[in-house]
């Protein structure tokens, strides 16, 4: 058991003392095995000397054993790495940014502490997943729908804090923008409420979120500023019904006016679920990563592997001659059934403005979906909990070389068909040049409102030499990214430092503002070191 | 004596069974999502029917060669795209009831 950086085995030795005299025997855990749990299953430095490591983990059950941790943290200068269900795999897992820190692991912190069916909202402890919280909704009956991520042993806590996504309607999938109202241990041990929970006695706390003066919540998201120990969420009401339905356009210019429709479309609340937009060339099912199971026709296939990817005519062409679209976008619609039908007709009558344009009717269901239906659906389009998306990397009839794991590159693009056909130009051409699979038909994907994300999925090895090759390649790809005004919106701690690179407008003067509020109120660093790119004073004046 | 040890029989039976039953619920909690029967939505079990091509059950609850040690052995760390369970998670107890219900009594 090594001591964290910078910290005695006597001094290291008597906060663990007293970590186990607050949280009680058996929550601390020291032992080579236990902490070993602590790593990131999905790491990119696996088996290597760089592999972010922890010294200890201690998992309390109350905020009042948090603050006790805290307290203590900072009287030793432990560095603490909060975790809430650990499983954000693909962005750290459960391990610390900085190795040697004790992992302070909230699992066990797992209460639902109030679901307001009336006022369709929520207030949850860290521990609590999507499932938890979905089967407790299921329990009581209530007609409210979690709006989940594609894992669903994720935290509704902490996928909100790292600004994850779903895939209901706008207002709910974008986990951090639904939430209402936070508790916070600060890096001093303090218990701090925002919005209307920093009135003693509201009455709506889960309902107004910004209360009075400067709304601080974002802060917290994606940084090292404090421990959120409980959060709310408004949540989806069960809607009547459910309609989707397909758009295809049958040349490779075509995209251009599909996104700007749709656009409009989903700005003005008409088409009111996540669109999902994709090639028709790589498989039928547009739902994203599902091209991933299909069989590419030989001579599209050819086309993709040309140097610098295929020609517009080409897929022109071959359009023509196969009758299958370039491009499609699948339509979903939540509400009462006379709307959402009227809604998909004047959907169509707007594509119809690209000439060519052809439509599929798709999947109609009236709530709550039958037990059948549940196994049919697009889960989580239906608010539904589950762990399906892990066929990405397994072995499986397609995939008969199972991998580690993956990382995603994801930066946000502007959302129009020309910012589209760029990316899938510049990365292209950058992943032959680096090696990487190529996909020029690559789509971005629909989670936020206003901008698109161009996800890029990295595999994760235990080879060291090709894990190393791959990090090289991927902080090659932030730069190139970034040269292009392309930013990522979350990212592995592997990268979170290039990442935070890129951000640097005016001398990064974004960072330089993290690193004075994280001086200030933080000052012995003790919390999340190097989260998102922010290090306390102590450890910038080591790196310098 | 007899008597004794029929009453320890009965006893460690008694737990057995509540291991077996809580193993079940650890089952359908941590390793369902992923190795309930039918590959469809169950990438486990879709990986494993790749894996075995029908020598084996590619559901861990059809499975009837699953050792105690080999559950908690891939429960500790992972495989492929798997992920190890921390004791947060799954407890050293909850791992003993799921080995126990996998094991089905071997």
């Amino acid at each position: 058991m090594n001591p964290p950086p910078g910290v005695t085995a006597r001094d290291f030795a008597a906060a663990l003392g007293e970590f186990e005299a607050a949280v009680g025997r058996g929550w601390v855990f020291t032992s080579e095995d236990d902490v070993a749990l602590y790593k990131d299953a999905y790491s990119p430095f696996w088996g290597e000397p760089e592999e972010k490591v922890a010294s200890a983990a201690v998992a309390p059950d109350t905020v009042e054993q948090v603050q006790a941790i805290v307290r203590t943290a900072n009287r030793f200068k432990i560095p603490l790495y909060p975790i809430s269900t650990g499983k954000n795999l693909g962005y750290g897992g459960s391990a610390p940014v900085l190795s040697g820190s004790v992992v302070l692991d909230l699992k066990r912190m797992n209460r639902i502490l109030d679901v307001d069916e009336r006022a369709a909202t929520c207030l949850v402890e860290p521990g609590v997943s999507y499932f938890d919280l979905y089967r407790h909704i299921q329990e009581k009956g209530y007609k409210l729908w979690v709006d989940t991520p594609d894992p669903g042993w994720g935290s509704v806590i902490g996928n909100a804090m790292d600004r994850g996504g779903g895939y209901t309607m706008a207002l709910f999938r974008n986990h951090f923008d639904a939430h209402c109202g936070m508790e916070i241990v600060l890096p001093n041990g303090e218990l701090m409420r925002t919005g209307m929970g920093a009135m003693p006695n509201a009455k709506t706390w889960q309902q107004y979120k910004s209360g009075f003066g400067p709304w601080i919540d974002g802060m917290f998201s994606q940084s090292n500023f404090g421990i959120v120990t409980k959060m709310g969420f408004w949540l989806m009401r069960e809607p009547e019904a459910y309609l989707n339905g397909t758009v295809q356009v049958h040349r490779h210019a075509d995209l251009v006016p599909l996104v700007d429709i749709l656009t409009r479309l989903e700005d003005d609340g008409i088409v009111n679920g996540m669109s999902h937009l994709g090639s028709p060339f790589l498989g039928n099912n547009l739902l994203p990563a599902e091209f991933l199971r299909s069989k590419i026709a030989p001579e599209v296939g050819a086309l993709l592997g040309q140097p610098g990817g295929p020609k517009p005519e080409q897929l022109d062409a071959h359009a023509k001659k196969s009758g299958v679209p370039v491009w499609a976008g699948l339509l979903q619609f939540y509400g009462p059934e006379k709307i959402i039908r009227a809604q998909w007709e004047y959907a169509k009558e707007k594509f119809s403005a690209i000439p060519g344009a052809t439509f599929s009717e798709g999947d109609f269901y009236r709530m709550p979906l039958t037990a059948a239906q549940q196994e049919k659906v697009h889960k989580v389009s239906f608010g539904i909990p589950n762990l399906s998306i892990f066929f990405i990397g397994a072995r499986s009839g397609a995939n008969t070389v199972p991998g580690n794991g993956h990382v995603w590159f994801s930066p946000i693009i502007p959302r129009s068909g020309e910012a589209v056909f760029e990316a899938q130009r510049v990365f292209t051409e950058a992943a032959q040049e680096l090696g990487l699979p190529v996909n020029p038909l690559a789509m971005a994907t629909t989670y936020w409102q206003r901008a698109f994300i161009f996800l890029f999925g990295f595999p994760i090895t235990k080879d060291i030499e090709v894990n190393r090759k791959n990090r090289a390649a991927f902080k090659a790809l932030v730069k190139i990214a970034a040269e292009h005004g392309w930013g990522e919106y979350r990212t592995a701690p592997a990268y979170q430092d290039a990442v935070m690179d890129t951000y640097s407008f005016n001398d990064h003067a974004l960072l330089r503002f993290h690193e004075t509020v994280k001086d200030a109120i933080d000052p012995n660093g003790i919390l999340s070191a190097g989260r998102y790119g922010i290090w306390p004073k102590h450890l910038r004046e080591k790196k310098s | 004596m007899a008597s004794v040890l029929v009453a320890g029989l009965m006893i460690s039976g008694t737990v057995r069974a509540q291991d077996v039953e809580h193993g079940r619920e650890v089952y359908r909690k941590w390793c369902a999502p992923c190795h309930a029967p039918g590959p469809e939505h169950h990438p486990g079990t879709e990986a494993l029917a790749a894996k075995y091509k029908g020598g084996k059950p590619a559901a861990l609850e059809e499975r009837t060669d699953l050792t105690v040690e080999f559950t908690k052995q891939m429960v500790r760390n992972g495989v492929s795209i798997m992920p190890f369970f921390r004791k947060t998670e799954i407890s050293d107890a909850d791992l003993d009831a799921l080995a126990a219900f996998l094991a089905k009594g071997r």
